[in-house]
């Protein structure tokens, strides 16, 4: 069945210089140049939205729209709903997308708001004051022991030291490409802080940042051996992902080319489909032998995290990962990205990061074990306020892979998993990959990290707290709007004018 | 209506003094009292009290009780609940001398205890944390009865008022110590109540605080995983725990405690040599939840001596004296000159430096 | 002396540099009066190989340069390691074209040579080429080469 196109190129005529850049950089081979009129058409039918023609007009002749021919108005049938009946009558497949959910569901976030000193207690300025963002993730001992001459016995099981509380979350080899993933081990490196290999293995190019890098262990167990293990700072077990509860991770064959193939270990142009759960966890003591066995095999090393999709017993789920002698849980909640899931569970399954982060540190401190793990918050965090609210509600760092996307160049036109992203970064085709240069996506990711290092200290200073760990928790500093009383509860916060 | 302390969070500003003989001479509230008088506006007549350490030797060996009830049937149900506990040894009315400026006044008894044998051996714990549990239940869930101090050879007085007024209706001046503390009180949103004044104690420690803290909610958070209750919501309160978990529970020394509330900033333990680094890194990672930010001058009084302690970027006033044998501190340097008026050797410690001091051994 | 360098590995091959340069060149200060339904004469131009491999060729200031030497009419000239032409001296000989072993000197549709000048004699300040490259692939940078 056909349909007129979701969006619509329009162009100005009058603006266009006939230069051609649309049609050379449009990976759907939306634009073409008629020789015999000397104009530029395009089948709008192939246009995905990404805006990499719009970006890179020189003369802004271009604009993509959101075509306006629906089908009869139906609040309960929504013209997207139908199609995709429609698609699926005519394929009987599952239906793909990429990054988060997009439908207008609760964004807690933005129903939060920070407090600021008045008169009682000074605001602090952190351009003439310090101003503390080092965090260090790992578990912390009940009782401090001393050495024969009385000294503190300062050794610790492994930690994670952070310049900011921020890391850049996992997304595979695979995934996105190899000047993605240079970029992101590049800037975690200037940064001093983490990127994740996701659950594709490491590229041999890479394992010299190391010291940066989390190395992910997934159902799949794709490019997992002993040097891999070894190579990075610490060891991510990976459990779900908000986008997908429930399902591995998804990678076309399409995109196992070449090196991908090799760092994951898997042949050329196969689908790498990870099995849903990991086949040797079926509970919670099977969970703390992986981890035991991670950490053997890295002699005690490494600090081991386990990474959890936010679903609905998420608080039961970290108590028991919390006693199952991981050192970090990261949680995932159902608002982040992906490079390929099917679309009903990433739009139907899991819950609000918001909410899972509040009741699992809630339970872990009803529960007196919330010094036995550090808790990372992921799934959609898009700045350095929502940073300061995950800390405020008790996260010590913060998960993103979505906002450094934007920052190498990234739309957001959910067309990851089609594998012709124009921006370079979702993608596999060498033409299209050299589009993001490491030395420019690096830089922005960097950029992007101080930018919102300077804001987060802003944002402390307002509330006259001068080092992050006093930030941790204290939900005092927040206020919720608009919320109703059962979700006051469960986040732990009073409402604005309380 | 007004909420009191312990339904709402209540910051305040403040006045703190306190005067220590490293010699343990004792001696009486007159001095401590007077120090307050010029500082009188930095209070509002919401709240004072004091601190007094060796003021009951011929009672050394029990816990002394200082309590306000707000009826007869409250102090009767709170009795009953000692007495499981507890052989009670004294129950007296702790003398107050009448003066128009305090109103208001419940029920105030001193009644000196002594934790019951075949308790400890049934609960296999030691008396200062049997004491902790009880107070701690007291406070919580008795309506009406609030135990405002617990050690040993020290007592807390307190009341709403100026803190010059409260020291004369407790008579302090009947009462010799070789270390008193004294706190006035300005909070923003509250009428006064009797418990919300300042010292708060645990045991033998009683802090004496001036400030808010911005730190409040991670600190109390974190503290009440290990058993205490933060009822009052007062910045005094989480710290008296955090130190009594810190020095009691956890074993740490002043020094420690100070480098863990007011931990130096990185940068600075970046130019330590590496042991301190060690160190302080360590205590950092450790506890990093009971780091207070905000500001705060705090005297924490302890049996044998005190500290004093301004948060790590000074945005509070402290000054410190020393002459022969005594130690001043206070808010003000007026305040010293009251009780020492010739003192030559006063200065102002460094945001996140403590000073402690302590009473020769054996001299109390 | 701070030059144009070209890294092929980032050129994306979409000739944006070209339209940017004679932009840039053109005197005018908007690009759609200056270049729509024209023909443009870059002083960059991007190349392909056979293998696909793309990258933009523009003057490279030699040290010794062939077309300083061969002009018949004294219009090129080397000024403070940059290369100029003098438009009013060019006579179209074109010799230059031809001796140039970059094919950096080029026709510019009215029969006289011209080539890169750095946007020195425009009023871009950094090159033109250089700030409109969305990928990083054409540098204005110190290398330090002798001139």
């Amino acid at each position: 069945m056909n349909f007129y196109p979701e969006f619509e190129v329009v162009r100005n005529d009058s603006r266009c210089i006939r230069c051609r850049v649309c049609e050379r950089q449009c990976a759907n081979e939306v634009h073409w140049y008629d020789e015999d009129g000397k104009v530029m058409l395009s089948d709008e039918a192939k246009c995905v939205n990404c805006q990499r023609c719009v970006t890179l007009c020189p003369t802004r002749a271009l604009k993509i729209v959101k075509s306006d021919c629906r089908l009869r108005e139906n609040a309960n049938y929504s013209d997207q709903t139908i199609k995709e009946i429609y698609r699926q009558a005519e394929t009987g497949g599952v239906l793909l997308s990429s990054m988060g959910n997009p439908n207008p569901l609760p964004v807690y976030w933005d129903k939060i708001l920070i407090n600021a000193s008045q008169v009682t207690n000074p605001p602090i300025d952190p351009l003439r004051e310090p101003m503390e963002t080092r965090v260090f993730l790992g578990k912390k001992p009940d009782h401090i022991s001393r050495n024969a001459d009385g000294s503190l016995d300062t050794k610790l099981s492994p930690q994670l030291s952070l310049s900011m509380p921020v890391m850049f979350s996992a997304m595979s080899y695979g995934s996105i490409s190899y000047n993605a993933h240079a970029s992101l081990a590049r800037a975690a490196s200037a940064l001093g802080i983490y990127y994740n290999t996701g659950e594709g293995g490491l590229h041999e190019d890479f394992y010299q940042y190391g010291k940066n890098t989390i190395v992910q262990v997934a159902s799949g167990r794709f490019g997992v051996h002993k040097d891999y293990l070894e190579a990075g700072a610490a060891i991510e077990i990976k459990m779900g992902q908000g986008a997908k509860p429930g399902i591995g991770g998804h990678l076309p064959g399409t995109k196992a080319v070449g090196d991908v193939s090799k760092t994951r270990m898997i042949p050329e142009g196969s689908d790498a489909i990870s099995p849903a759960p990991h086949h040797d966890i079926y509970s919670i003591e099977d969970l703390r032998q992986l981890v035991f066995s991670l950490k053997e095999a890295t002699e005690y090393r490494l600090p081991v995290i386990v990474k959890v999709a936010a679903v609905h017993n998420i608080a039961a789920i970290a108590s028991g990962i919390a006693r199952s002698g991981a050192d970090i849980i990261a949680i995932d909640g159902f608002r982040g990205g992906t490079g390929a899931a099917p679309t009903r569970i990433r739009d139907n399954v899991g819950i609000p990061i918001e909410l899972a982060l509040a009741a699992v540190d809630k339970r872990l401190r009803d529960e007196g074990i919330r010094n036995n793990v550090s808790i990372i918050c992921g799934g959609s965090v898009r700045s350095a306020a929502d940073v300061v609210k995950a800390i405020a509600l008790g996260a010590d760092a913060c998960y993103v892979a979505t906002a450094a996307c934007l920052a190498m160049g990234c739309h957001l036109c959910r067309s990851c998993h089609t594998g012709k992203c124009n921006w370079g970064i979702a993608t596999q085709r060498p033409d299209l990959v050299k589009r993001l240069n490491p030395d420019i996506g690096s830089q922005r990711l960097i950029n992007l990290m101080d930018a919102w290092r300077h804001e987060i200290k802003e944002l402390m200073g307002g509330m006259g707290i001068n080092s992050i760990e006093a930030l941790r928790g204290n939900r005092l500093m927040l206020r919720g709007v608009g919320l109703t009383e059962k979700e006051l509860e469960i986040l732990g916060i009073s409402h604005a004018g309380e | 209506m007004i909420p009191l302390e312990g339904q709402v969070r209540i910051p305040s500003g403040c006045a703190v003094s306190a005067m220590i003989s490293r010699d343990g001479r004792r001696m009486n509230g007159e001095s401590i009292i007077q120090s307050m008088i010029p500082m009188h506006d930095r209070s509002n007549g919401l709240g004072g009290g004091f601190a007094a350490y060796g003021i009951y030797p011929e009672y050394r060996d029990f816990y002394a009780l200082h309590i306000f009830f707000n009826s007869r049937s409250a102090q009767s149900e709170c009795m009953t609940l000692l007495k499981e506990y507890f052989e009670i040894v004294q129950d007296e009315h702790i003398k107050v001398r009448k003066i128009p400026q305090i109103t208001d006044e419940p029920i105030i008894r001193r009644v000196f205890v002594s934790p019951m044998q075949s308790v400890l051996r049934h609960l296999q714990i030691d008396e200062k944390e049997l004491v902790v549990r009880v107070v701690n239940r007291i406070n919580a869930q008795l309506d009406g009865s609030y135990v405002f101090s617990c050690g040993k050879n020290m007592g807390a007085f307190k009341a709403v008022g100026f803190p010059e007024d409260v020291g004369r209706y407790y008579r302090l001046e009947e009462y010799e110590a070789y270390s008193w503390t004294a706190h006035g009180r300005y909070p923003t949103n509250t009428p006064g109540w009797w418990g919300g004044a300042h010292p708060f104690c645990m045991l033998d420690y009683s802090i004496v605080h001036n400030g808010e803290i911005s730190s409040y909610d991670a600190n109390r958070r974190f503290i009440e995983m290990y058993g205490y209750k933060c009822t009052l919501q007062t910045d005094t309160e989480v710290i008296t725990y955090i130190a009594d978990y810190l020095l009691r529970r956890q074993g740490l020394t002043l020094d420690e405690m100070a480098a863990v509330i007011a931990a130096p900033f990185w940068s600075t333990i970046e130019g330590k040599s590496e042991a301190e680094k060690q160190k302080y890194t360590y205590l950092r990672t450790v506890f990093p939840s009971l780091l207070v930010t905000g500001p705060f001058s705090i005297i924490l009084g302890f049996d044998g001596g005190l500290m004093a302690l301004n948060d790590r970027l000074k945005l509070r006033s402290m000054v410190v004296g020393e002459q022969d044998d005594m130690v001043y501190i206070a808010s003000e340097e007026a305040a010293i000159r009251v009780m020492a008026p010739d003192i030559q050797n006063i200065w102002s410690p460094a945001g996140g430096e403590p000073v402690i001091v302590r009473v020769k051994e054996g001299a109390f | 002396m701070k030059r144009i360098y070209v890294k092929e590995e980032w050129c994306l091959g979409c000739h944006l540099c070209e339209y940017n340069c004679a932009f840039a060149n053109s005197g005018m200060t908007d690009m759609v009066k200056a270049l729509r339904g024209k023909t443009i004469y870059p002083r960059i131009q991007v190349e392909q190989d056979e293998n696909g491999v793309t990258y933009a060729v523009s003057c490279r200031h030699c040290k010794d340069p062939l077309c300083v030497k061969s002009c018949i009419a004294g219009a090129l000239s080397k000024k403070d390691g940059v290369i100029e032409i003098d438009h009013d001296k060019c006579v179209g000989c074109l010799t230059c074209v031809l001796v140039c072993p970059y094919g950096a000197v080029v026709e510019d549709g009215s029969g006289v040579a011209q080539k890169c000048e750095l946007c020195m004699q425009n009023a871009c300040g950094t090159p033109a080429c250089v700030k409109g490259c969305p990928n990083g692939a054409i540098v204005y940078e110190e290398r330090g080469e002798a001139e």
